[in-house]
């Protein structure tokens, strides 16, 4: 038994969104005005709050709640990105909300509850944690993907998601079943010691479809038939949440069931691994050429990061563990600076989303246009930019893991998934001029600024120092 | 006798039935609710026989959870569903379609 000091000092970040969230939820009914701006703002402190306490979160691996949670290196990290890109999507969401007529207090609400789903998911050590991370998360995602409620593109996407999410949940929760017969027991550090000598038929079963249910959440090829419609349909601050912090979660979770209650099956899991990361960067290249809508475009755009994030944990070593989380933390990065240019996308009242709607910026607002370059470039994988070091890393590790075929189709892919990337630069560079955009407000200004300088100064400054913590943070998984 | 294999093999009937609803259907979006919990009880004759075969308890406190957050999960699927109804003035499964895929 451990002290409940002990135990409530390593779930400090949980408690305090958890304890934030339901108080906010009585002030905002309380209160219950519109327009009305305290919530917002308190919500974001909470998450500020939150990712401070992680700082005073020190020493090794903690497994607390009767061995359901884990408080670790690894855990720490994505936290910090996950909280992170929940508190930046709350800041870009505030004018878009407004303008839209849909700033109730019941969004930053719920995305305090999402993550503090994302981050039990991110702690959780048991099947059963898993499983109530998971649903905390997804259930208030349901909710904010529909946020918009009298626009039926939004509820569409809502409804989407709730029915392939669910969907995915009982998948999960069927293999979870199998786990738990076949082992005997829910915790992941018990089921490695169960599964030593040579895997039963259930045990395999179960491996799939845990996998598959998560392949849902973090929209892998083949289950990533939603993610187009509900990153089109959905608000876009929420796409942007999306996009971030509820990959970065359901990446996270992935990395360890796989690291810490799979190692023994490592020939099994990596087949399924290898094959849906080729799968995802193909289709993530592809499928993108043709699209229209940038948010779209972004989705398929997302699919193909997600595979090449996976690269890194198919090598299977504390190398490519490291690779996937510099991997997130350049994703979450990039996709956060797009989303804020994505949100700056206003003509008159009304925001829009079309490629050809950028046509000409270089010529009517500079910056901005030097910006979207900046990140196009960088989630292409181009050199001195940050994204190109995200892959670096991932390949490298495929690459000392003897997985040279992987490597190389990914190198291929990213070429591949250069051209959409360019073509968005080269309308933005010598199209003829399209309506300008309406001046952004000042946190989206600041976001995309902010940014677009970490992607193109990456190689300086933070990067030595993510790439150090995440390859302190991966050590602690194995 | 009836035995553990048989409470598996009524759950993995029930679970393919889930989710042939789920995704033959081309009717009615309740439909897909009503297999969504017909999976999550698939799930849950899982988990309690081998919960009893195993004479450990987890399992059990586990279906509980899931009849808990499936009640949840039930309540904000109409909701959403209230909403798409009052946009559209259709549940019929093949109207769903304003955006492409």
């Amino acid at each position: 038994m451990t002290p409940l000091s002990y135990a409530i000092a390593h779930s400090l970040p949980e408690i305090i969104l958890a304890v934030g969230a339901l108080g906010l939820l009585m002030l905002g009914a309380f209160r219950a005005g519109k327009g009305d701006w305290i919530i917002s703002e308190a919500a974001i402190v909470v998450l500020g709050l939150a990712l401070l306490s992680m700082f005073f979160q020190l020493g090794d691996k903690a497994i607390i709640w009767d061995g359901a949670f884990v408080d670790d290196a690894f855990a720490r990290f994505m936290k910090a990105l996950a909280i992170g890109g929940a508190l930046v999507s709350l800041l870009l969401s505030r004018e878009f909300m407004a303008r839209n007529g849909i700033d109730q207090f019941e969004f930053p609400v719920l995305v305090l509850l999402a993550t503090l789903g994302m981050s039990m998911l991110i702690s959780a050590q048991s099947l059963i944690a898993l499983y109530l991370g998971l649903e905390l998360m997804s259930l208030a995602l349901y909710v904010i993907a529909a946020f918009h409620r009298d626009n039926g593109r939004a509820s569409e996407a809502g409804l989407k998601y709730f029915v392939l999410g669910s969907l995915s949940s009982g998948m999960l929760l069927y293999g979870a079943s199998l786990l738990y017969g076949f082992a005997g027991t829910v915790s992941f550090t018990g089921i490695a010691q169960a599964l030593q000598g040579s895997p039963s038929l259930g045990v395999i079963f179960g491996l799939v479809f845990v996998l598959a249910g998560l392949s849902f959440k973090m929209s892998i090829v083949p289950f990533h038939m939603w993610t187009p419609d509900v990153y089109e349909g959905a608000p876009t601050p929420v796409t942007a949440f999306f996009a971030t912090a509820a990959k970065v979660a359901a990446v996270a979770v992935t990395v360890r069931i796989i690291i810490t209650a799979f190692p023994g099956l490592q020939h099994e899991w990596r087949q399924i691994v290898v094959f849906v990361a080729i799968l995802s960067m193909a289709l993530g290249s592809f499928a993108a050429i043709g699209q229209t809508n940038i948010k779209r475009l972004m989705a398929y755009s997302s699919i193909g990061h997600m595979g090449f994030a996976l690269v890194g944990l198919a090598a299977g070593t504390e190398q490519g563990v490291a690779g996937v989380m510099i991997y997130m933390a350049i994703y979450v990065l990039m996709t956060l600076g797009t989303f804020a240019a994505i949100l700056s996308m206003r003509v008159g009242d009304r925001y829009v989303e079309d490629i050809a709607d950028l046509a000409g910026l270089s010529r009517t607002n500079g910056l901005m246009a030097f910006v979207i370059a900046m990140m196009m470039f960088s989630l292409a994988g181009i050199p001195p930019l940050a994204g190109f070091f995200a892959k670096w890393y991932v390949f490298l590790a495929a690459i000392n893991g003897n997985l040279y075929g992987l490597a190389v189709i990914g190198m291929l892919a990213s070429v591949v998934a250069a051209f959409y990337y360019l073509r968005i630069v080269k309308i933005m560079y010598f199209d003829e001029s399209a309506r300008p955009f309406e001046r952004a407000n000042v946190e989206v200004t600041a976001v995309m600024a902010v940014m677009g300088l970490f992607v193109v100064i990456f190689s300086f400054f933070p990067g030595p120092a993510v790439v150090q913590a995440a390859a302190a943070a991966a050590k602690s998984l194995f | 006798m009836i035995e553990l294999t048989h409470y598996l093999i009524v759950a993995a009937i029930l679970f393919t039935i889930g989710v042939c609803g789920i995704i033959l259907n081309r009717k009615n979006i309740i439909v897909i609710l009503m297999s969504v919990e017909l999976i999550l009880l698939a799930v849950n004759i899982n988990l309690v026989a081998f919960s009893s075969f195993l004479g450990d308890l987890t399992g059990q406190i586990f279906s509980l959870f899931i009849l808990t957050v499936a009640a949840a999960e039930a309540a904000i699927g109409l909701a959403i569903l209230v909403t798409y109804y009052r946009n559209r003035g259709t549940i019929a499964v093949e109207d769903i379609n304003l955006m492409k895929g």
